[in-house]
């Protein structure tokens, strides 16, 4: 559609004022990160490189983002085959209450996540406690794959839909039984969706603050959970910063893999 | 009205049901001729198939035999795709059987069943090369290497596409996805063929080609056929024998040309070609016969009034009421007595009477008695 001239260009601006009220903040992060002020005067009167050094020796920031990306494999790995499992359950198979489990498997990521947190938090301290369950990385895990499930199922979910049922027909009509018609057929088929949906369920998981502080154990420190104690101490806030940046600029990676491998938007979260 | 009494056609009411009888009659000589023993290739007994209220296959018994082209023919919604479905393994049957080359195949699942399909939207695997979908049957079969790739490169060869195996299903115009699809069944040699809507995507020339080679292909390995189409000239052009399939049921069954010269009910004679219905009312007050009849306008003549009417043929008088001129045929509409509308057919060589009739023409219009066809309704 050809857009008026002076139409066009208001919507530039519009565009670029939106993108800078996005982006600018982030900038901002990744600049402070290399601020020789401690209290991050602006601008910058000097440049340097002691917060990276001292970042990269911080072993409470290093063990914290450990945490973190186990916590987001193995919830990841929950959600894919939890996820996949429900997906094709509701989009091959007709049977009794499908769609109210299709509801309630998408509910958890419009919950809010403190509604989540206090209720998996009382579960786990007061019915689950007295059989010797304590709170501690598994519990975190578990309380992050109730609303990564949701990602991969959406995903997975879609592309079935999208795909039809013919292509899995042909299989079968071609002589494949059930396990080759998914392995050779319907798996490559969804590939792109496990890819997509599980990249953006660790995305999820990795920067998840609310739910994590109502399941972690006192001995365990997610890389938000770290951030969140040390930013307004001092001596950790310029650290802080280092790893605000680093995470910044490492969340580019799944976007673009989500966006390349998906093919549609799916999710409406992320 | 009394007027054309006197017109009244010379067809009497015991040559006109003979088309009635002798529809069936056909059928009977064709079974007949077929060795006792051998079981049908595909057998359906009392199928039914219904989707929550709606009935889709009300009652089908029908026997497909051994190397035939069967065509399956009704409009969309009359059921003939889920019974392929049912014959596929695709459905599951809601009361009735399938029994295919004699045994019974009612819950065999589609995967043991000895019959492969073209699908309407071909169904081609989209992350795999040409010669990979073609070869995939051959693959969860076992069969080994060497003689997939021969058989692969065979069956290629066959429809025409060799040299096209490294190509994915995009990079392929529709025609060579459809002879794809074709060749992806084949390489099976199943003993049954079945194929939905095969040729609907594709554009009319490119139809009317791949109907020749799909006969010729057909003649070439000697299976069996069992074809969808709502396209009765389609139909009629490819297959040996026919179902007409209207509301869940077979109208009618038989030869193509049986089919299309006795017509056993309006909707057949309405369906497969077109026809000129005389209503009862109609065919008693103009002819004096009772019951209802049917007759192809390419079957009625158009002369000028009181021309000479050739011995033993019907005809009656009545004006033009439209020419409409449509390449190879001319139709003519022509106001009969008793609010009877007669088309004719006129295949357009050139005739002297073409210039002379146009709107308001007196004509006679003549059928041989034979070609009026009495219908049930």
């Amino acid at each position: 559609m050809k857009l008026p001239t002076g139409l066009r260009a208001t919507l530039y601006v519009w565009m670029g004022l939106g993108l800078a009220v996005m982006y600018t903040p982030l900038l901002l992060v990744v600049l402070n990160s290399f601020n020789s002020s401690r209290t991050f005067g602006f601008p910058p009167t000097a440049l340097t490189l002691e917060w990276w050094q001292k970042a990269a020796n911080s072993s409470g920031a290093l063990s914290a983002l450990g945490t973190s990306v186990v916590a987001g494999l193995c919830a990841m790995a929950i959600a894919l085959v939890l996820g996949t499992m429900a997906a094709f359950a509701v989009q091959r198979y007709r049977f009794f209450g499908r769609s109210t489990i299709s509801f309630l498997v998408v509910l958890p990521i419009t919950l809010p996540g403190i509604v989540t947190g206090i209720a998996l938090n009382a579960t786990f301290v007061q019915i689950l406690g007295p059989f010797g369950v304590a709170l501690g990385l598994a519990t975190v895990i578990i309380g992050h794959a109730t609303f990564c499930i949701v990602i991969v199922y959406n995903n997975v979910q879609a592309r079935l839909r999208r795909m039809g049922t013919s292509l899995e027909e042909a299989s079968a009509d071609l002589g494949a039984n059930g396990w080759q018609t998914f392995w050779r057929v319907t798996f490559p088929g969804v590939r792109g969706a496990l890819v997509a949906g599980a990249v953006l369920a660790f995305a999820l998981s990795f920067d998840e603050i609310v739910v994590t502080t109502f399941t972690a154990g006192p001995a365990i420190q997610t890389l938000p959970l770290w951030i969140f104690s040390n930013l307004f101490r001092p001596n950790q806030a310029p650290v802080v910063n280092v790893v605000a940046a680093v995470l910044a600029v490492v969340a580019v990676i799944p976007v673009w893999l989500a966006q390349r491998f998906s093919g549609d938007s799916t999710t409406s979260r992320v | 009205m009394t007027e054309f009494r006197n017109n009244r056609p010379t067809v009497t009411s015991e040559s006109a049901p003979s088309g009635v009888d002798q529809a069936p009659r056909f059928g009977v000589a064709d079974a007949a001729e077929r060795p006792i023993d051998i079981a049908p290739q595909i057998s359906l007994r009392g199928l039914r198939k219904t989707f929550g209220t709606v009935t889709a296959v009300d009652g089908i018994d029908l026997d497909v035999h051994d190397g035939e082209f069967f065509a399956m023919l009704g409009p969309s919604g009359s059921g003939k795709t889920t019974v392929l479905r049912m014959i596929a393994g695709f459905e599951t049957p809601t009361s009735g059987s399938v029994f295919l080359d004699g045994t019974d195949a009612t819950g065999l699942p589609s995967y043991r069943r000895d019959v492969n399909t073209v699908f309407q939207d071909y169904a081609l695997f989209p992350h795999m090369t040409v010669a990979k979908n073609i070869e995939y049957g051959l693959l969860v079969d076992k069969v080994p290497k060497s003689k997939r790739v021969q058989r692969v490169g065979d069956v290629l060869e066959m429809v025409r596409l060799h040299g096209f195996g490294d190509r994915r299903p995009t990079q392929l115009s529709g025609g060579q996805r459809q002879r794809v699809a074709l060749a992806r069944a084949l390489v099976k040699r199943p003993k049954v063929l079945l194929l939905d809507e095969p040729l609907g995507a594709l554009d009319l020339k490119l139809r009317e080609q791949m109907q020749l080679e799909l006969k010729a292909i057909q003649r070439d390995v000697g299976i069996t056929f069992v074809f969808v189409t709502h396209d009765q000239d389609e139909a009629l052009t490819l297959c040996d024998r026919l179902a007409v399939f209207n509301n869940g049921r077979i109208e009618q069954l038989g030869a193509a040309q049986d089919v299309y010269e006795f017509p056993a009910t309006a909707f057949v004679a309405g369906f497969v070609g077109s026809s000129n219905f005389i209503r009862p009312h109609v065919a008693r007050e103009v002819f004096g016969m009772s019951g209802s009849f049917a007759v192809r306008p390419e079957k009625v003549a158009i002369l000028p009034r009181g021309g000479p009417v050739s011995a033993g043929a019907a005809h009656i008088d009545g004006v033009v009421r439209d020419v409409v001129y449509a390449g190879a045929v001319t139709r003519i509409v022509v106001d009969g007595p008793a609010g009877l509308t007669l088309s004719s057919m006129v295949l357009n060589t050139a005739s002297e009477l073409d210039a002379s009739i146009r709107r308001g023409t007196e004509v006679t219009l003549s059928w041989p008695a034979a070609a009026l066809r009495r219908i049930s309704d």
